[in-house]
């Protein structure tokens, strides 16, 4: 199963960091979420994109887990060779993932 | 005191539509109107329109905005705060001024500048602190030793992110307008809640609740659907008529969001969960120049059709110090892209990019090399090719460059695949781009004051 047939996610941006959220659409599973989606397991789904720390955040109060991952944008949104600069599509990415 | 204010959100980018504001200002009843028009990078970029024009650098958008807009502000009573100002506030309100006489109405309009620090500060490089591990920015600024005069300097704009405190002065003062320079995006909402229920701004616990209001609405339609829709697990009806959002807020630091009535999109605990989480580096301390929210208290409820109540959120005491955003000049960029389709698409452009990363790789530091359609916006390594042929893939290679001719080269070599390059090549464009770069410094803010200016039509 992919991550995207029980969760949504939207990528945010700050210089070279892309934060991500991983919310379920039932509540229910965030749990199961904190369980399975470890640092480790973002690191080698990013492996070439996100070269830098991985920081995730537990937020019980909303159910959703949010990654905060350094190194993310090739350099940063404004000087970023990428043609998504603010890694914008990197959500998709994150809902990609087999679990 | 109101025991309750309405304040809606009708644009959250400098490039957003013009019409969802209208209808909240025309339909939505409100008691303050909120464009927020600043990305990171737009001031610098305003900052350059000023320095070629001093009566220019404000929002390119504000006259339409404005002038669609102020005949409904004037008529519902509803005040407007907006950093549309950008890199010059006060010839911002000149303009709005200008127009309001056009327009046969009677406002003040009040102009908060004061955030940019590049000017005639006074400040010294050792007042630029570092930020995070941005060792870029100070050396940059250490290079920067003259900024008004040194007309080569790299760097092009230095603003602050201002809290509430002008904004506030200017809603005491009973401007019907304010429009800003560089505040933090929050402080636009937060400022008129201060003002309307007496909030005394060291009242973290409040600063922080208001904080979270403001900051769920100031992406506007980044709450009601939009940047959300995806038509098999998250449907959303009539984007094309996407209604932006409005906020009641209460005296106790609640609120509930919602939309007008007949506007398409949708409100719910996920719009409002993704964009809660959105651009958040650490929920436990949400950084602005008012306070250090915490998010992590933060409910959010359900309560009708396209309405959430959001309560809870806290905070701590504001940072000593304001960030400061640099906007330096970092390289040209140049670019070029060609379609290949039909049988071997992928081999083509692979043989395309091929050739001209060998041609160009002695002259550029850094070859950006995308095969559109299958490694352009992922890592290659993601790209399952035992999938079905390709039928249709796009050449994007882009490097940087010191020179404007210099990176013209970068188009100019894929255009040249036409006659040199693989078969069936077509579609090719070229782009050349000055890149403005920003990196960020923390300045303490006893350094820098905010600056309130009146003026009538």
């Amino acid at each position: 199963m992919k991550l995207y047939d029980i969760a949504h996610s939207r990528a945010g941006d700050k210089g070279n960091i892309s934060t991500l959220s991983l919310i379920p659409y039932n509540k229910s599973d965030y749990g199961m979420l904190c369980e399975k989606i470890t640092v480790e397991k973002m690191k080698k789904h990013f492996a070439g994109i996100i070269e830098g720390e991985i920081i995730r955040y537990e937020m019980p109060n909303i159910s959703s887990l949010l990654f905060v991952c350094h190194d993310a944008l090739a350099g940063g949104v404004t000087t970023s060779l990428r043609i998504d600069t603010h890694g914008k599509a990197l959500s998709y990415k994150l809902l990609e993932m087999e679990f | 005191m109101k025991n309750k204010i309405r304040i809606g959100c009708g644009a959250g980018f400098s490039g957003d539509r013009i019409e969802p504001a209208i209808v909240l200002a025309e339909r939505g009843e409100l008691d303050y109107l909120v464009l927020e028009c600043l990305a990171e990078r737009t001031i610098a970029l305003a900052n350059k329109r000023k320095m070629a024009d001093p009566t220019k650098g404000y929002d390119p958008l504000l006259e339409r905005r404005i002038e669609t807009l102020l005949p409904h502000l004037v008529k519902n009573n509803i005040r407007l705060i907006t950093n549309m100002g950008a890199a010059n506030p006060i010839e911002g309100a000149k303009e709005i001024i200008g127009i309001a006489k056009k327009q046969g109405l009677n406002i003040k309009v009040a102009a908060v500048s004061g955030d940019d620090v590049i000017s005639d500060l006074g400040l010294t490089n050792d007042d630029f602190r570092k930020f995070g591990n941005e060792d870029f920015a100070l050396e940059l600024l250490n290079k920067h030793q003259s900024p008004v005069t040194n007309n080569q300097s790299t760097i092009i704009s230095a603003n602050a992110y201002l809290g509430i405190e002008g904004i506030l002065e200017a809603l005491q003062a009973n401007a019907q307008i304010i429009i800003t320079g560089r505040v933090a995006d929050p402080s636009l909402f937060l400022a008129p809640m201060v003002h309307e229920f007496g909030w005394k701004t060291d009242d973290y616990d409040l600063m922080g609740k208001g904080t979270v209001i403001g900051h769920l609405m100031e992406c506007a339609g980044h709450i009601t659907g939009g940047y959300f829709a995806d038509p098999i697990k998250k449907p959303v009806e009539d984007m094309d008529n996407l209604g932006h959002p409005f906020a009641d807020v209460f005296p106790d630091g609640s609120a509930i969001i919602s939309k007008v009535e007949d506007t398409g999109g949708i409100i719910n605990l996920q719009t409002a969960k993704e964009q809660l989480l959105y651009e958040v580096i650490n929920p436990f301390e949400y950084y602005t120049p008012d306070v250090i929210a915490d998010f992590t208290s933060v409910k959010i409820e359900e309560i009708g059709k396209n309405q959430v109540r959001i309560t809870g959120g806290s905070g701590t005491e504001k940072p000593s110090t304001y960030k400061v955003s640099v906007g330096y000049k970092a390289f040209w960029q140049g670019e070029g892209e060609i379609s290949y389709a039909g049988p071997a698409a992928y081999e083509r452009a692979k043989l395309a990019g091929e050739i001209i990363e060998k041609r160009l790789k002695s002259q550029f530091e850094e070859i950006q090399v995308d095969y559109i359609g299958i490694s352009s916006t992922f890592d290659i390594r993601g790209f399952d090719f035992a999938q079905p042929p390709i039928s249709e893939v796009r050449l994007r290679v882009a490097a940087k460059a010191r020179t404007q001719a210099e990176a013209a080269l970068i188009g100019e070599e894929v255009e040249a695949l036409y006659t040199n390059g693989p078969a069936g090549g077509g579609g090719v464009r070229k782009y050349v781009n000055e890149v403005i770069g920003i990196v960020s410094v923390l300045v303490d803010r006893n350094k820098i004051k905010p600056i309130v200016e009146y003026f009538g039509s």
